[in-house]
């Protein structure tokens, strides 16, 4: 295999041994590891056994911080508990920081395997050249290195220092373990690093910053999104107890930037958000967007043509010489991100210029460019320490926060936190947004899909979808039918949009997958039988791996029993597949209908990701995506006068446990490259739950939440 | 502005607070004991959890002010080393994805314990369907809740 890193192996004056992996030969030419050297990624074997890696992306619950380290234990072959994970500040010596797209684990995944491997190719080495044997002969185990012969064994720590002398090994010449046959420890279950720090409570959380001196913030903006300050009684605010500071921000326009607002500094949190009870703005406001407003042009829009954006062979023909046509509309409204954690940010602009962060991110290069630019103060003097994340799902990818955390630290000169109310983070999301899905199908004599008609209506801003708005002209049933055709359509919005877990995939899958379901009903035609058969031909290039999709499906569907059983009365068995993000997913959904109250039983999955790094971790966002995707399929945020409706829990309301199902992951495993699995197995949940209701209810879900249909969880 | 004093995790704490402070924001911004969440602010999420002689309560709506003489059980408290079945279960299960909201779970599963040391699903999704958790733990909230409850003992 051809790798296009390079290595690095150092003894540092501790006496330990590091390895490090990096893109760029050039990186290497320092010779002061601590100083020079720019690794994407290094291993620390220390004189006591203990192995570090350094993790550059923060942890948010997807579980990189146990699964990397996994890795490396895995190609180096030492026990789980001797290796532990240290993370990065935001540096640029580490490349790429960010959490979002479930690349975390494709991207490091060879240089994971390339640092342990070839720390053990070296340790080998010295041990085989102080025996002076051979070194095919020696092998390692546990920490140890051996050869079996003479009987001899070496522990790791003993040999850093000889290890140190031994060329570094092309990278191209090592040996990556990549079968899921050959793992000892990748594939196990293995519980987070962290858990027992979340079980004791140590502060971990960005909103767990605390430094002296400290003050606690709150940033009262318009709740009509980008609306200006004329004025604000901030003599009054100020004079309120425990307050420091009350002050107006002029912001700028930018709506994923420093929006104008009011901030109050007191001693603590609830101060400074009781003084705000006494805040009174005059707002000057530019825009009333309203969901009622929505609706009226999207139905108009419905009615025209919209702008074509792909169109094989002759649509118009084929539904004219169709047996039968198929036609419906799907609604999905807008969401919120709602992470538990609503957003925070601690920050501390020193006396010197520099501006330190304790910042809870997804993606903090590109908070700094924003506070840099913002506030005019070079990216050198801005130093940003990560800390865990209370939930991301791509929230944390915009640094709104951050920016305004910056500016009230200037401003003031000490140590601040700011903390956003619930009802802040509700108001001002970057939402995931709302869209309208006209379909018109057309099958021949032998009930196979041979036309599809499909008119996208979106938001969007000077004409282009908004951040999370498109929809790729590529994507299936594109390739899967001869006949096909997608036009959109764009409502114009001032709405924060932005990515939200697996973008896009994660709202129209349910629409495609339900139309699916509708159309093989209408041919009369088994719904797994129909999205094989779907499956099992392509026009052009195929839109997804036709075989790995098609393999998910026929697990879940297996495992679930699948037309083997009889469901029973009231209950129903619905089904989807999907791909998104490298990974694909199915789920088959069971469900009991009581009336329109349904219960969703159990869900069986079916993934395909290549290997499965940790079994647990891999397990888990499976189980949590299934349980993410019913919950949102209840939720909706509306807006009226250019503002966000809803508030808190109270009116978006997250799923309950007793209404959470069972979940039954299966993975088809491979040593095909890893995807992640933050993302892929959300989409498909939505559409397995609606068609199973359909099946034990009868009733055709064709807008969300659920409850616009009568159906109540 | 008010001294209270307060009894955490055995140990008593005097705190000024205005009137109004809920028991959370004198735990975290007084008294730096950060295990106790923020969600929601008005009592519905459970995130901000703590035990009060015992019973769950929610911390960001109970005026500090009101618990003087009151034995509070923080996550902190509940067992530092991470000892007690729960806090065992809970990471032999793995529970936690992010973990925010795990504080409040973790107590409100050991409270239920107590006073029923064999819950049924029934007796889980009752006590445990007023916290919130937004990565979807549900499933093995529940397998941990069974396996302390195996565990048995007395804590």
């Amino acid at each position: 295999m051809k790798r296009r890193s390079f290595l690095q192996i150092a003894l540092l004056a501790s006496g330990a041994l590091v390895v490090g992996v990096s893109c760029d030969k050039k990186t290497l030419a320092g010779d002061s590891p601590a100083e020079r050297w720019t690794p994407n990624l290094y291993v620390r074997i220390n004189p006591d056994g203990s192995v570090i890696i350094v993790s550059k992306n923060p942890e948010a619950g997807q579980g990189v911080k146990t699964a990397f380290p996994m890795v490396v234990a895995e190609c180096l072959d030492v026990e789980w508990s001797k290796v532990t994970v240290e993370q990065a500040p935001l540096d640029d010596r580490y490349g790429r920081q960010v959490i979002g797209g479930s690349r975390g684990t494709p991207d490091g995944w060879d240089d994971l395997r390339v640092a342990g491997s070839a720390a053990r190719h070296v340790l080998i080495a010295a041990a085989a050249k102080e025996w002076a044997v051979p070194v095919d002969e020696c092998s390692t185990k546990d920490g140890e290195v051996f050869h079996a012969d003479s009987g001899r064994t070496r522990r790791y720590e003993t040999l850093l220092e000889l290890a140190a002398d031994m060329p570094a090994p092309d990278v191209s010449d090592l040996q990556l373990k990549s079968r899921p046959e050959d793992f000892k420890l990748l594939g196990t279950f293995v519980p987070g690093v962290d858990n027992q720090k979340i079980a004791t409570g140590q502060p971990i959380f960005g909103c767990d910053t605390r430094i002296d001196g400290m003050l606690y913030a709150v940033y009262d903006k318009c709740p009509t999104f980008g609306g200006k300050v004329r004025s604000a009684n901030v003599d009054q605010v100020r004079s309120m107890p425990g307050v420091t500071h009350t002050f107006v921000v002029e912001g700028t326009d930018n709506l994923n930037g420093l929006l104008p607002g009011v901030a109050i500094v007191a001693k603590s949190w609830w101060e400074a958000q009781s003084a705000r009870k006494k805040l009174r703005v005059d707002w000057n406001t530019q825009h009333a967007d309203s969901t009622v407003d929505f609706d009226r042009q999207a139905e108009a829009l419905s009615k025209h043509d919209g702008s074509t954006l792909r169109h094989d062979g002759n649509v118009s023909a084929a539904l004219d010489s169709a047996k039968k046509i198929i036609e419906a509309s799907y609604y999905y409204p807008f969401v919120s991100h709602a992470n538990m954690e609503p957003q925070n940010c601690t920050a501390w602009y020193h006396d010197d210029g520099r501006l330190e962060f304790w910042a809870p991110t997804q993606n903090p290069k590109s908070g700094r460019q924003l506070v840099s630019s913002t506030l005019g103060i070079p990216e050198n003097d801005i130093h940003i320490n990560l800390t865990r994340i209370g939930g991301g799902f791509g929230r944390r990818l915009r640094n709104d926060f951050m920016v305004e955390a910056a500016w009230i630290a200037r401003e003031i000169g000490r140590p601040v936190q700011l903390q956003w109310s619930r009802e802040d983070d509700m108001s001002h999301d970057f939402y995931r947004p709302a869209a309208w899905h006209h379909f018109k199908a057309g099958s021949d004599a032998d009930g196979r899909m041979m036309a599809f008609d499909h008119h996208f209506v979106t938001f969007g801003r000077d004409g282009e979808p908004v951040s999370g708005a498109g929809l790729s002209p590529n994507h299936y049933p594109a390739g899967l039918v001869p006949n096909f055709r997608l036009r959109q359509s764009i409502i114009e919005t001032n709405v924060p949009t932005g990515p939200w877990r697996s973008p896009g995939h994660s709202a129209y899958c349910w629409a495609y997958q339900s139309f699916f379901d509708e159309v093989a009903l209408a041919v009369g035609r088994d719904q797994l039988e129909f999205r094989l058969d779907l499956l099992s031909r392509s026009f052009g290039d195929p839109p997804l791996d036709l075989e790995r999709t098609s393999g998910t499906l026929r697990l879940a569907a297996e495992k679930a029993g699948w037309g083997q059983r009889d469901p029973g009365a009231s209950h129903g068995m619905g089904m989807a597949f999907h791909y998104d993000h490298g990974g694909f997913v199915s789920h088959v959904a069971k469900v009991v209908a009581d009336g329109s109250h349904v219960k969703v039983e159990k869900v069986f999955s079916a993934a395909d990701v290549g290997p499965i790094i940790n079994m647990s971790g891999a397990r888990n966002q499976v189980e949590g995506a299934v349980i993410d995707a019913l919950s949102t399929a209840q939720l909706e945020i509306s807006f009226a006068n250019g503002a966000a409706r809803q508030s808190n829990f109270s009116d978006y309301g997250l799923l309950r446990i007793d209404q959470a199902p069972e979940v039954e992951c299966h993975f088809i495993q491979s040593d095909n490259p890893p995807s992640g699995l933050g993302e892929p197995p959300f989409a498909a949940a939505t559409p397995a739950i609606a068609n199973a209701i359909f099946a034990a209810t009868g009733t055709r879900i064709r807008e969300l939440p659920f409850r616009r249909a009568g159906i109540a969880i | 502005m008010s001294a209270v004093t307060l009894k955490i995790n055995g140990q008593s704490h005097t705190v000024d607070v205005p009137l109004d402070m809920p028991l959370l924001w004198a735990l975290r911004d007084k008294l730096n004991l950060t295990g106790t969440k923020y969600s929601c602010g008005i009592g519905v999420c459970g995130t901000c959890t703590v035990l009060v002689n015992g019973v769950p309560m929610r911390s960001c709506v109970i005026p500090a002010a009101t618990m003087a003489g009151a034995e509070i059980t923080t996550i902190e408290g509940l067992d530092p080393s991470g000892n007690h079945r729960v806090q065992k279960a809970w990471n032999d299960e793995d529970v936690s994805q992010c973990g925010y909201c795990q504080g409040g779970q973790i107590l409100t599963a050991s409270a239920l314990l107590e006073r029923n040391p064999e819950p049924s699903d029934e007796d889980i999704d009752v006590a445990m369907s007023g916290v919130l958790c937004r990565c979807g733990t549900y499933p093995r909230i529940r397998k941990a809740i069974k396996r302390a409850a195996k565990a048995g003992g007395a804590q």
